[in-house]
């Protein structure tokens, strides 16, 4: 059923053991995404998303189950894909041009090629001006942006995204979203994307899965058949985006308030 | 003593709200400082010979009469050197001995684990208390006080090291190694400069140590150095003699403390333009 399946997660299951007791933080994960697809994950605070991102990238072992990445078992780790983890990793002793430029520097490439590409990207970030500061100089935001145009800069094939967006202000949020929504569209490039936003799910993604709380397991995987190009700015106020967040909403309000709850 | 003494109101406009007293800036703190040595040599100057006997305190005049003279014979920069040398001899071995074996340790963890109780035990002896025995290995000259003094820096700096590489953050290694970076690189990309701040902090720290080495060899057996110096002038009751060494001591100590914090200053440079952070 799934031939031009990418990203393929086969009954997976994940459970971290520690003196407290086992968390099970997924369990019965069927989920596969296509080559070129924009896919969305979206669910409560702690139900398994960031640890599924993690399995993709071969960081993490499922403890049952499968993770296939093209066919195969997922490596470890898995040099096919970009991953903008939810944490700030950019490297404190580097300035924001040599943090950008750091997977090219492993791959050799002169250091003024580098610096060319990480200039592009750090334009394209609205970072101009920033290049030669270090991560703690720099707000959150801006933090989030570097470590993206990291990830973008020597284009994995695969990327996943762990709540990239989440530190900036919504205004800002719509020009990112405008921005990876013109890059994805001219490299067309597999992503895998995770908030907590559902408008954002509905603005970029393809497809969205709906995980219930933890243990997480899918709700729903449901198409969103917004036309593309998609206006960033408007279509939250078209009739069908606003049916789509109904619907995402009827899934996610049960173990949203059950987690309000518990917590 | 690793770090000033006190922390001082810092010179940039993220002060720390300071003391009343304290009001006033960087002129007025270099003021106050200026006027408790002044005072407190007068005070020492005044007491000696009527509140307590000169035998015990010496007074300031004769220090400075005796380090004059030091200086005029060219005593001073014999035994200078000697200890000198010393010192920066055992820092530079001790240091990059401890750089070495540190990151082989942390690198590798197996080896670590095997080596762990050895290590333990030689970290928590004493290590002063090898001198009488590097003494005799080494003869009265400058070998042994050299071999002290690094053996003391080795521990200080490989320790540090040590756990400088198992601090690195596990996500900083793993971003790297998902770009397709090789151990080495890792290593040089990652690990080397996270560790740096603990390199440089166990360095630091080991600087009196070095010194200590020396001058405690010094002390024990040898004919030269400042270490030599105290003991004999305090062999011969002359207390100005031994104040005045002490005196030197304390400023060479300052001074390379001064210098590796300056160095430290410029290899983690991104640290300090990024004090602000939030
Ligand atoms: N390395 C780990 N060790 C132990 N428990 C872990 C580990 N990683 C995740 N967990 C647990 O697994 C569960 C899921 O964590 P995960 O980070 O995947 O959630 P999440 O959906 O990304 O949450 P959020 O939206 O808050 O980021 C949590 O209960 C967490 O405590
Ligand atoms: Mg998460």
């Amino acid at each position: 059923m799934t031939d031009d399946a990418l990203i393929e997660y086969r009954n997976v299951a994940r459970r971290f053991h520690s003196r407290s007791g086992t968390v099970v933080a997924c369990e019965d994960v069927n989920l596969s995404v296509r080559r070129g697809e924009f896919m969305a994950v979206v669910g409560p605070s702690g139900c398994g998303k960031s640890t599924l991102l993690n399995m993709a990238a071969g960081l993490m072992a499922p403890s049952a189950g499968q993770v296939f990445y093209g066919g195969r078992q997922v490596p470890a780790p898995n040099t096919d894909v970009g991953y903008l983890t939810q944490r700030d990793t950019l490297l404190p002793w580097r300035t924001v041009e040599d943090n950008v430029a750091i997977a090219l520097e492993l791959r050799g490439q002169s250091r003024a090629d580098r610096l060319r590409v990480a200039h592009e990207w750090l334009d394209r970030m609205g970072l101009i001006g920033f290049e030669k500061s270090y991560p703690a100089q720099l707000s959150g935001g801006m933090r989030r942006r570097v470590a993206l145009a990291r990830t973008l800069a020597y284009e994995p094939e695969t990327i996943l995204m762990d709540e990239p967006f989440g530190a900036l202000d919504a205004q800002l949020r719509m020009v990112m979203h405008e921005e990876l929504l013109k890059l994805w569209t001219g490299m067309q490039k597999t992503v895998i994307f995770v908030t907590h936003d559902l408008a954002e799910a509905l603005t970029l993604a393809d497809r969205i899965a709906v995980f219930s709380a933890r243990p997480g397991r899918i709700r729903s995987v449901e198409t969103v058949d917004l036309p593309r190009p998609r206006d960033v700015f408007r279509i939250r106020f078209d009739p069908h985006f606003g049916k789509l967040h109904d619907r995402l909403w009827s899934y996610l309000e049960a173990s949203v308030r059950s987690d309000v709850m518990v917590n | 003593m690793s770090e000033a003494f006190v922390a001082l109101p810092a010179t940039n406009d993220e002060a720390p709200p300071s003391p009343s007293f304290f009001r006033g800036g960087w002129v007025s703190i270099l003021a106050w400082r200026v006027a408790i040595i002044v005072v407190g040599l007068s005070l020492w100057q005044y007491a000696s010979g009527r509140l307590i006997k000169t035998f015990w305190i010496s007074r300031p005049s004769d220090i400075w009469q005796q380090l004059v003279e030091w200086v005029v014979t060219g005593d001073l920069w014999i035994h200078l050197q000697v200890t000198l040398i010393e010192t920066v001899m055992g820092f530079v071995f001790g240091a990059v001995a401890g750089i070495l074996f540190g990151l082989a340790l942390g690198l590798n963890r197996r080896l670590a684990a095997v080596l762990d109780p050895f290590i333990v035990a030689f970290y928590s002896l004493p290590k002063i208390a090898l001198a009488p025995l590097f003494i005799l290995w080494f003869g009265v000259g400058l070998a042994s006080k050299v071999v002290l003094a690094t053996f003391v820096v080795f521990f200080l700096v490989f320790y540090n090291t040590y756990a400088g590489t198992l601090a690195v953050e596990a996500e900083l290694v793993d971003v790297l190694r998902l770009m397709g970076a090789s151990r080495g690189q890792i290593v040089r990309k990652v690990i080397l400069p996270s560790a740096l701040i603990w390199i440089f902090t166990g360095m630091k720290s080991s600087v009196p140590y070095a010194l200590i080495g020396a001058v405690v060899g010094e002390m024990m057996a040898s004919n030269k150095g400042l270490g030599y110096l105290i003991q004999a002038a305090a062999g011969q009751y002359d207390t100005g003699g031994v104040f005045a060494a002490l005196f030197v001591l304390m400023i060479i100590a300052t001074g390379l403390h001064e210098l590796l914090k300056q160095s430290e200053r410029v290899m983690l440079r991104w640290r300090e333009e990024g004090h602000g952070r939030n």
